[in-house]
This record gives structure tokens, sequence and C-alpha cells, in this order.
């Protein structure tokens, strides 16, 4: 297979406040053998809410972010849910209206840049079962997981609105019935837990406005997780990761139970089934302790 | 099994039973059928009711998509029974399908609900036209086109409640609005004949509203029948606040606002600069946890944020096309 390149949207979050996902997301694609080239000139996507505000600003920022995928002439690879929500949207808005591609293109001709619409727009996790392929991940697993209940926690913005992500990827997947992450942790080796909560929203768009509503949708997230006996849950997004992991305690008051959970990254999932170290994926940032490696 | 191209499976149904003046708990009942490819979900609470119990009790009345009356979950997933085929049904979820109301714990009679909260908040956004009408008009008011079309279909909204009932904000904060009602808000707003824009918009920006409480899960645009789209009129009722100059500055203006001084900065968002921008003096309340992640690793002090490159671009973008003042 000829090898796998990709220009990386890191998003703000990897370079933040999960610098473990950016640490495991390197560590897994140098262990597949895939090449990633970062968009350090990218700016932030607005994460859904500066359209609140400016709608053509958040346009003009993202197609900018796509012009330099389309430079390198690669598929864009996002690593976060609402990244990759935003870019895709962006994308699709901007290739089916002429008119305003035009008025984005009059824009960022002033940097000398411009949105040919050339470049596809994908996450890591669809790369990876998309291009990459599963049965080579089940032939390369060294550690199988096979003694884990793994939840998966899907995220919304990766599975919904589904006539999108379905334009956008290659398996396009029901937004009723994900399969992609199952089938990642079964090709690890790992069982996959089915329950309600794992296509639901876990609150974090909301979090500082309202913060009830937040705290009580992460927390009946983790509780569905653990009332179907799982061990840990993994996420391909990482915010609904901060959501779950570092917010469990308002989680419990809200939902007035105990809740917690070790929330990984698919990355460090997928790691950690490759053989990568705890330490090379970034275990030790987690709020709830991975204490399972 | 297969004739002229119909083809028949057997569906295992698990319904909701449950009768508010009899009942003190809900319970389920199984339903084994054969289910035939040309069925809708309607053929079978039918079915359901003619061939196994009379008393069961669901509300239908135009069967083309049109009345709302029919709309309840199969598997979880809102649904209008006349429209949607037993095929997609059973291709998404396979032959265990569970048949219940919109909403459990709103059931009156199996799938007829009480939709009072739903028409309560619907009737609360003024969902009609205010306008100073002249009784005997000379000539008609003529809406053009783009006029028209500036409603993005939120004026075919049948008030199923599909999505209403799906969103996860109203499953636990009564005064949501919720998806249905926002989008009605939007069609009066977006309507170039209404004189009550600004009153309208000041009514869903006040707090207890929550049009900023939407957790954008996109449940409601997954569900809508009609596909209105209601969380992209949310979108829309937000840009309109900022452009008609009617948001207020509060947690979640700011929130939205501070993305653009963040981006206008470093290019990327200093995230920590951020929830201090949107909360002012109430970040004292994310100390704790803030103190636990920056142990861990989690949080990088502003003075260490990598910024982007070719920031010049950024900032002369943020400058040349930002289009709302705030
Ligand atoms: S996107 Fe917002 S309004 Fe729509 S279902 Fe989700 S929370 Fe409710
Ligand atoms: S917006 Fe769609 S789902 Fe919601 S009430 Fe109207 S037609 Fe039904
Ligand atoms: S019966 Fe009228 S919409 Fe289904």
């Amino acid at each position: 297979m000829e090898k796998l390149k990709y220009a990386l949207f890191t998003g703000c979050t990897a370079k933040q406040s999960t610098p473990e996902q950016m640490k495991s997301t390197m560590a897994v694609a140098d262990k597949l053998g895939i090449e990633l080239v970062e968009l350090t000139e990218a700016s932030c996507c607005g994460a859904s809410h500066l359209q609140d505000y400016d709608d053509f600003l958040s346009l003009v920022l993202n197609a900018r972010n796509i012009a330099y995928a389309e430079k390198h002439g690669l598929t864009m690879v996002t690593i976060c849910n609402t990244c990759q929500l935003n870019t895709a949207m962006t994308k699709h808005r901007l290739d089916n209206n002429e008119k305003l591609k035009a008025q984005v293109n009059e824009k960022l001709a002033e940097v000398g840049l411009e949105y040919k619409g050339t470049s596809e727009v994908t996450h890591f996790l669809y790369a990876i079962i998309d291009d990459f392929g599963l049965d080579k991940i089940k032939e390369m697993v060294k550690t199988p997981l096979r003694d884990f209940n793994i939840a998966p926690f899907y995220g919304c913005h990766n599975i919904r609105p589904s006539e999108l992500q379905n334009e956008t990827h290659k398996s396009a997947e029901s937004a009723y019935r994900p399969t992609s992450l199952d089938d990642l942790i079964i090709a690890c080796g790992g069982n996959n837990v089915d329950y309600a909560e794992k296509t639901k929203c876990c609150g974090f768009h909301a979090e500082l406005q309202a913060p009830k509503t937040a705290a009580t949708l992460t927390g009946n997230a983790i509780a569905g997780a653990m009332d179907n006996d799982s061990d840990w849950m993994v996420t391909p997004c990482p915010l609904c990761h901060l959501k779950l992991d570092t917010q469990t305690h308002h989680a419990s008051e809200a939902i007035g139970r105990e809740v917690a959970l070790p929330v990984l990254h698919m990355q460090q999932m997928l790691g950690l089934a490759l053989g990568c170290t705890p330490d090379e994926l970034g275990l030790n940032h987690h709020l709830t302790k991975v204490d399972f490696v | 099994m297969s004739t002229d191209g119909i083809t028949t499976q057997k569906v295992n149904f698990k319904v909701f039973r449950f009768n508010a003046n009899d009942d003190y708990l809900p319970y389920y009942e199984n339903y084994e059928m054969d289910v035939t490819s040309e069925e809708v979900v309607l053929d079978i609470l039918n079915r359901i009711k003619w061939d196994h119990d009379g008393s069961f009790s669901y509300r239908r009345s135009c069967r083309h998509g049109i009345c709302g009356a029919c709309a309840i979950k199969v598997n979880g997933r809102s649904t209008l029974a006349c429209k949607e085929s037993m095929t997609t049904m059973i291709e998404l979820f396979g032959n265990e399908l569970t048949i219940e109301p919109l909403s459990i714990k709103r059931s009156v009679k199996d799938m007829i609900i009480d939709k009072g909260d739903f028409w309560q908040k619907h009737d609360a956004i003024h969902p009609f036209l205010i306008s100073d009408v002249d009784e005997n008009p000379e000539h008609e008011h003529i809406v053009t086109q783009d006029e028209a079309e500036a409603l993005l279909d939120a004026d075919i909204c049948i008030q199923c409640g599909a999505c209403h009932y799906a969103c996860p904000v109203i499953e636990v904060n009564d005064n949501f609005m919720g998806p249905a009602a926002f989008a009605k808000a939007y069609r009066f707003e977006a309507d170039v004949r209404d004189q009550a824009h600004k009153e309208r918009l000041s009514e869903l920006h006040s707090e207890k509203q929550g049009v900023w409480d939407c957790v954008k899960c996109y449940e409601c645009a997954e569900v809508c029948p009609k596909e209105v789209n209601p969380i992209d009129k949310i979108t829309k009722l937000h840009q309109m606040l900022f452009k008609e100059g009617v948001a207020t500055s509060n947690v979640a203006t700011r929130h939205a606002v501070g993305f653009k001084h963040s981006i206008a900065k470093n290019g990327v968002l200093d995230e920590g600069g951020l929830v201090l921008y949107s909360e002012g003096p109430a970040i004292v309340k994310h100390v704790p946890v803030a103190l636990k992640m920056f142990k861990k690793g989690k949080i990088v002090p502003p003075w260490a944020i990598t910024k982007s490159q070719n920031l010049d671009e950024i900032k002369k973008l943020v400058k040349s096309s930002s289009t709302v003042k705030f």
C-alpha cells in the first residue's frame, strides 16, 4: 500500500487541554506508517460558536484552513468532532454555492490564498477505517484489548447531521446505529459495549451557559456506560473527552449519583492495542485515572 | 415469500402500553407480525389495533405526512409513522423494534401523549405575523422570491413534535423552548412583513427561554421529517440577536464573541482566556477543576500557547471579513 499522507488540522484542544490527544495521534500515525503534515498556519474553526456571532467570518477562516490543505494537495484530517463538522460544513456550503465561494475567495485573495474545493476533509477515525482499513489494523494488533468492555462514545458532530457526514465519509454511517467506533474496538480485540447513550450528547457546547443541563447529559452518558458493565469509555472527540473526564464531580452532583470512568481518546485505545507505551500515549494526563495499564 | 417484488419478514414488536386511568405503571406488550416491504409504521399501528387489541391507542389523521399527528418513536428515534417505511426501520434497526410514544413521561394512553408543553411553547413565541394590516388593502403585499426564500423552509413545519421530544435539553430543562418553537420564531422573524421583529427577538433573548441553552447536538435536524433543520434556525436567531443589536452581554454572548477576540490575537483559541472572558468574575467556580487539570498538564498558560503561523494573515482577515459588531 502506498504510504498514506494527510494534512493534519489539530484544532486548538489537542494543543492545549488534551495534549495527550496530540501525543497519541502522532504515536499511532507513526505505528501505522501514516504521514501527517501539521497545518501550523491553521486558525481555530470557531467551534460552532463563532458562527453564532459572525457566520461569514467563520466561513472565511475555515476556508483559509482548507486552502492550506489544498496547497499541500492533501486530504485534511481532523482529530476533533466539532472541527470536523465546522470544516465539512464550510466545505459543503462553499462547494454548493458559487456566489458564497466567490465572496469568501474575495477575502482570501487579500492574503494571497484561494479556496478551490480540491481537498477532502475527514476525521482521523474515518481515515483509519476508510483508507487504512480495519483488517490491516487487526493484523497489526500486538496487545489485544480482550479483557476490556469498552463503551464507544461517538459524539454528536461525527454522526449528525448524517446527510453531511454521509457525503463526507466513504464509510457512511447511520446516526442511529453508527458502527465506526464499535468496529475499531473490535479490531483492537476489545468488547464493544452497546448502550443507549453512546450516540447522545455530552453537553459540552452549553457547559458555560447552561451548566446544569450540560452536567446532567455528561452524567447520564457515564452512567449509561457504567450500567452496561463498561471498564472504560472511548471517544473520537476531545471535547467529549474533556466533559466526560474532567467534569465527573459536576456530573455526579447533577444526576445524584457518583459517576466516573476512564475516558480514552480513540487514538489512545488504538495505540494501546498497537503496543505503544502508556507514556507515548499520554495516559497520565487524565483526571479520571487510567488505572488498568 | 415474494410476490410481485413485495417481500415479507417477521418482526418482533415490543410495544409501550399505558392507560393513565387504569395503570399505575407502563408495561410492554410483544406482537410478532409478518411485515411487508411496502408497509409504513402506521400500518403496523393499525394492525395492532385491528388484529390484536382494539384498546391500543395512537393518533393519526391525514396519512400523508402533513398533519403531524402520528409522530412516535421507533427504537428511540422520533419518526412520522405514516411517512416512515418499515423497510427503512428494519434496515436501520433489524427485526426487533420497540414502539414508544414521543415522550414516555407524557403518555396518556399508549402512543397518545399530552403535548401541552409543546403547544405552550409554540404559543409563547407569538407564532403569527404581527403587522398593522389595512383592512381594505388596495393590493396584495408582494413578497419577493428572495424574501420568501429567507424563511429557509421554516414555514413547512407541521408541528409534529418529533424534534421537540428528541431534544435532550427538553428532557432536562423545562424552560427550554425547544427546537420547534425556535424554528417557528425564526419563521416570523425572517418574514419581511412582520413588524414585531425586535420585540420577539428580545423575548427570545431573555434568560429563561434558553435560546442560548441548545447543546448543538443536531438531533432536531436529524429527526425532522420535513427537513426544517431547527438547529440551523437557532443559529440564525443567534446571528439576528447580534446583527439587530438586541444581544446583551451575558456568558453565552460573550462566549460566542470571545472566539473572535481569541482568534484575532492568537489564531488559535486561548481556552483559559475564553472562559475568563465569558464568565468574568464567575470564573472562580472553575478554579478547583482548573487546578486539577493544571496538575495533570492539561492547561497551557496563556504565554505558552503556540500561536498560528502567518498570524498576520488571520488578523487581516478577521479585520476585513467581520460583518458584526458587538
Ligand atoms: S441541536 Fe439544540 S435544539 Fe436541536 S435537539 Fe439538540 S439541543 Fe435541542
Ligand atoms: S421542525 Fe420538523 S420535527 Fe420539529 S415539529 Fe416541525 S416538522 Fe416536526
Ligand atoms: S397521519 Fe398526518 S402526518 Fe402522519
